[in-house]
């Protein structure tokens, strides 16, 4: 992912928002995210995607920004919402789509479907589906990234609903008892499925339970991209050089519901909170700053805006076209076959 | 050849496992600077020092998770619990991470992982501490279960466990970790799924596993002084089991009895009778009895507790019931 | 002696009939043949005959109620007979003289005893007639216009209703070594059945073979185990075998000619016509009837040619060569040793008819264990048969006729007929032919000898 290359280069500033060609790959990245899941909606009314699909729409800066201040060979893992940390990542569009069709060319070879993506090659370690169970995962991954000696940091993405779990308190402490290489990162989209943070949470400034395990912790605002890459590349940092951890929370929101099952609005949030939240669009944060900052045309962002869709279509065509996978794989990797 | 104990023959298993192969690290509560809760890991720290021998908090669904998280990225971890008990807490990680991760990943991920510690019950530790574990386990596709009975086979399996590039769970026994038998030094590896003939008989087939070997081995010993010769199956495996020793033996001595120290309902026991009779079902010349805990939490008084427990009188009745000899 | 009422197989897939009607009361006299219910069966309402002389003593099913077939449903004694203990067994057991379905068991296939196949209750029929032979005359014929299949009894398996409780190993055992589990005492629980039980009733012999047969069955029989033992050849048989072989062709065949006199069998026919012509037989019937009898008492004929080895069959399947305007074909007459001349010559017309006729399925013309030809009413006075591969011989009947024969010195006619055995010398000696044919002159010269 050339966001994270270049980034790679400007590790040392976090924040370089007159880059014009980081904030276009960076634009690209989130919009290609937003593109590939709106296509993923008309996908599940189809019946092509079944199952649970859980959209990442409104989150995109907290994906992009968050891996381009990150190496190739670190580590990321987060919940079932991950569509959009999955293409950030670099995983490509047709191995997703793949995926979410279910077929043979899927990340997971179709045995895993949207809630658990998986590349080895990105480091990319899925797609979770019990809240709060990939949370000591990552503590383990910080855990084998020390073993070694390494320098390798392992980010874990969570909701916020996380925060209050036994996993998640028995990961953090753990990982601020040893000193892991962890970041931490809370996507606080507000609401679990339906019931907002100030109802399940003894605190709403949940980035204090960092307190609790003697852990770094801040705040940003997810929607702007910078202001992730900034707290992300501060929390990155301290890992890599110090081995500590950080707990990161990013304030966020999601423009859908909480999974294609669910209610956009209504009855856990008015449709005037939504709408108003909508001002706040993420791309619409970037591309409005890239375009005052004389770094993006109109012409330009159509151009992209269109390359994308062509890109989201192929992918589409692709998963169609990827062969349904034969019984026997119903067999396949339930165990190893090799032992060591 | 060097006769030791159950508890020792682990402890070499895990020992020589970690000299031959650095990615193999022992995590758990005690396990460190209190040299072991049942002094398994005795020396290690000293040995092989705090990155490889590590004490966790009191975290069963923690530090099982930060074992499957090690485990993705290609360490061997073997991951101690307490005992059996405690990590109910910790199955959401043994089963919806662990023994899942390979398949969802479409073969991506494997989880070389050991979980490991003693199972069922001991004396007197009432009912949340006296629970067999098997059945649950062995439902699940993705892990392995093994179940030792003797020290020889607690080291041949536990270090073919840690080699094993899937999730193993060990099941020990506190009243195992003193039993001792012939251990050779020489390496040698047991291989999972396959199950042991501990005694030979035409007359009868015992299928059992863990703790209840013993007992087995003892009600063949008593039986043959009355002229009644028995097979003991030690399956040593719960899952994959050795349905094919078990069709053997029971083919050959036309009656099976099913000695497990778990409860009835749904118990690994089940299992075995199932696979006895689509298997043997034209060698059969009497129902498969099961002998098993009594279908309550474990009591703690003495009386009661012996009275739940299978054990030797329990196991000698139904061997000479499905003989028709009472 | 009291004839027992069946819910018998009135359709060939029929397992339960429902009893509509009874035609008969208790206490009324009833003839053989006589209807004695209405049955609906599973394809439509049918007649339940009587198949014996006496009065209907009892009438154990009700009227609307259905029962599986093998069920016992009345009981036709004398009057003043004692039928209780019949009447008591009436829950446990059915017995031969049913008919099964034309189907041919499918029980028999199954290595380890028919334990694991739901059992119909018609095949069990079969099993469950324990009486040896000597009560042959206890059973009902089976009734000759449904070519029906036997209820050649599964292996050992329990008759229909849980019976008798056995174990699977010792249903196979039983099965194996040609035990009826009727005969067995079980020491299980309930009376189960159990391994050491059939260990005990083998040792003891409480049960031979062919107590498991049943008494009349009366169509396609497979061969199973207990029907019959191979033997390896021996040195001896294997030169024979192929010396002879090389001689004479694929069979090395010699010929035994032996004629009989007919004169008390032509008295028996006589005596018999007199009682009514349903009681008529014809000489052929007595000959069938008499080789059958004589090859159940020399199993050392009664045998195949397998090649590698010899298969001496328990049980009697004789085949009855038949002329037809496009060939010879040979029908099987079953277990014809165990039939009544009655049954043989109802069957043997039968089996011609539908022979004639093209309407005879292959299962009823393969499976004979001996054959008979007989071209007597061609006026034909002796002739050599060919054997019906792999028979170990087959015998070839003249014509009777009256002679003039020398007894003791004076001139006498006689009525004769002479019998001619094709012999397979790869499995019959000459000597062993020749006993054979005396066995059978014995029985047709002294045709009480049949019943003995």
């Amino acid at each position: 992912m050339t966001a994270t290359r270049t980034a790679a280069k400007r590790k040392s500033d976090p924040a370089p928002q007159g880059d014009a060609a980081l904030n276009l790959e960076m634009l690209r990245s989130m919009l290609l995210q937003r593109r590939f899941e709106e296509r993923c909606a008309e996908a599940y009314a189809l019946g092509k995607i079944g199952g649970f699909c859980h959209l990442y729409i409104g989150q995109e800066a907290v994906s992009t920004g968050t891996m381009s201040m990150l190496r190739p060979d670190d580590y990321v893992i987060t919940t079932y919402r991950d569509h959009g940390p999955a293409l950030a990542r670099g995983m490509t569009p047709r191995s997703v789509m793949a995926e979410l069709f279910g077929r043979q060319d899927g990340c997971s070879r179709g045995k895993g479907g949207s809630m658990h993506l998986f590349d080895a090659n990105t480091n990319f370690l899925g797609g979770h589906g019990i809240v709060g169970g990939h949370v000591p995962l990552a503590a383990g991954v910080g855990f084998a990234i020390k073993y070694r000696g390494g320098d390798q940091v392992m980010v874990c993405f969570m909701g916020e609903s996380v925060v209050n779990t036994g996993a998640f308190h028995e990961a953090l402490n753990m990982a601020g008892l040893w000193k892991l290489p962890c970041v931490f990162i809370i996507e606080n989209n507000r609401y679990g499925m339906g019931t907002a943070l100030e109802r399940a949470s003894a605190i709403h400034d949940i980035y204090e339970r960092g307190a609790a395990y003697n852990m770094p912790r801040n705040q940003c605002d997810g929607q702007d991209v910078f202001a992730v890459r900034q707290a992300v590349g501060e929390a990155v940092e301290r890992a890599r050089k110090e081995q500590v951890p950080t707990l990161l929370e990013i304030r966020t929101y999601r423009f859908m519901g909480h999974s294609m099952s669910d209610a956009v609005s209504g009855t856990y949030r008015p449709k005037s909170e939504l709408e108003e939240q909508m001002k706040r669009d993420p791309i619409t944060l970037l591309r409005t700053h890239m375009q005052e900052a004389g770094q993006l045309t109109d012409e330009q962002l159509q151009k992209l805006d269109e390359e994308l869709k062509a890109v989201v279509q192929d992918a589409w065509d692709f998963a169609e076209a990827s062969p349904e996978l034969p019984v026997e794989a119903l067999y396949e990797d339930v165990y190893a076959d090799t032992t060591t | 050849m060097p006769v030791i104990t159950y508890r020792d023959a682990l402890g070499a298993a895990i020992r020589e496992e970690m000299q031959r192969d650095d990615r193999v690290f022992l995590m758990g509560e005690e396990v460190a600077v209190y040299q072991g809760a049942y002094k398994v890991s005795k020396g290690f720290l000293q040995e092989f020092g705090e990155m490889r021998v590590v004490d966790t908090p009191i975290t069963e669904l923690g530090f099982a998770g930060v074992g499957v998280g090690a485990a993705m990225v290609g360490l061997r971890p073997v991951i101690e619990f307490m005992t059996w008990n405690f990590a109910l807490l910790a199955l959401d990680q043994v089963v919806n991470a662990a023994a899942k991760m390979l398949y969802m990943s479409g073969g991506q991920f494997k989880i070389p992982i050991v979980f490991r510690g003693p199972n069922g019950a001991a004396l007197q530790l009432s009912a949340q501490h006296s629970q067999a574990w098997e059945s649950w386990l062995a439902h699940i596709p993705g892990l392995k279960v093994i179940a030792p009975g003797t020290p020889y086979d607690a080291k041949g399996l536990l270090k073919s466990a840690i080699r094993d590039d899937n999730p193993v769970c060990v099941l020990e026994g506190e009243m195992l970790y003193n039993t001792k038998g012939e251990v050779p030094d020489e390496e040698y590896l047991i291989p999972l799924g396959k199950a042991d003939l501990k005694r030979q008989g035409e007359h009868c087939s015992i299928i059992t596993h863990g703790k209840m070997v013993l007992v087995a081995m003892q009600a063949a010993d008593q039986l043959a002084k009355e002229g009644i010769n028995i097979d003991v199956v030690d399956l040593r495996t719960i899952r994959p089991m050795d349905v094919e020793a078990i069709g053997e033996s029971v083919k050959k001595t036309n009656r099976a009895v099913v000695l497990e120290e778990g409860w009835e309902i749904c118990g690994v026991g089940a299992q075995v009778v199932d696979f006895i009779q689509r298997d043997c079902f034209d060698y059969l010349d009497a129902p498969v009895i099961r002998v098993h805990q009594a279908d309550t939490p474990m009591p703690y008084a003495k009386g009661l507790e012996k009275a739940a427990k299978p054990d030797l009188p329990k196991a000698i009745a139904a061997v000479r019931k499905v003989m028709y000899l009472d | 002696m009291a004839t027992k009422v069946f819910m018998e197989a009135l359709s060939p897939t029929m397992e339960e009939g429902r009893l509509v009607k009874w035609l008969k009361n208790e206490g009324d006299a009833v003839k053989s043949g006589e209807t004695l219910a209405e049955v609906e069966t599973d394809k439509a309402i049918m007649e339940l005959v009587a198949r014996g002389d006496g009065i209907l003593r009892k009438r154990l099913i009700n009227e609307g109620d259905t029962a599986p077939v093998g069920t016992l449903a009345g009981v036709i004694a004398t009057a003043d007979e004692n039928i209780d203990a019949l009447v008591a067994g009436a829950a446990g057991a059915p017995a031969a003289g049913a008919s099964a379905p034309a189907q041919v068991v499918a029980t028999t296939q199954e290595s380890a005893g028919a334990s694991s196949v739901p059992r119909r209750p018609e095949e069990s029929q079969g099993e469950a007639s324990t009486p040896p032979q000597q009560k042959v005359a206890d059973v009902p014929p089976a009734p000759p216009s449904r070519a029906a299949a036997p209820a050649a009894p599964a292996a050992g398996a329990p008759a229909a209703q849980g019976d008798v409780r056995s174990s699977p190993l010792a249903r196979r055992l039983a099965s194996e070594r040609g035990l009826d589990l009727h005969s067995v005492q079980g020491s299980g629980p309930n009376g189960r059945i159990i391994k050491r039980d059939i260990e005990a009733a083998a040792a003891a012999g409480a049960a031979a073979p062919r107590a498991a047969v049943s008494a009349a069955p009366s169509g396609p029989v497979i061969p199973r185990e207990g029907d019959f033992h191979d033997e390896p050849l021996s040195q001896i048989r294997k030169t024979i075998a192929r010396r002879l072989g090389e001689s004479i062709g694929p069979i090395p065949t010699f010929y035994l000619t032996a004629e009989y006199d007919l004169t008390r069998v032509m008295e028996m026919r006589k005596a018999m016509a007199e009682l009514g012509d349903q009681f008529k037989v014809s000489v052929n019937d007595v000959l069938l009837k008499a080789t059958a009898v004589a090859l159940s008492q020399h199993p050392e004929v009664n045998a195949h040619w397998l090649g590698d080895r010899i298969r001496y069959h328990n049980r009697v399947h004789l085949g009855m060569a038949v002329a037809t305007d496009d060939g010879l074909i040979v029908p099987v007459i079953w277990d014809a040793d165990r039939k009544r001349m009655s049954d043989i010559s109802r069957e043997a017309k039968e089996l011609a008819k539908r022979a004639r006729e093209r309407k005879l399925r292959p299962e009823e013309f393969t499976g004979s264990t001996f054959s008979v030809s007989n071209l007597g009413m061609f006026g034909i006075d002796q002739f050599t048969a060919i054997i019906n591969p792999p028979e170990a011989g087959i015998l070839a009947i003249g014509t009777s006729e009256e002679k003039l024969v020398v007894v003791n010195g004076e001139p006498v006619v006689r009525n004769r007929v002479r019998v001619t055995m094709s012999c397979d010398h790869r499995i019959i000696d000459g000597a062993v032919g020749a006993k054979f044919l005396q066995t059978l002159r014995r029985l047709i010269e002294n045709p009480l000898m049949l019943v003995y």
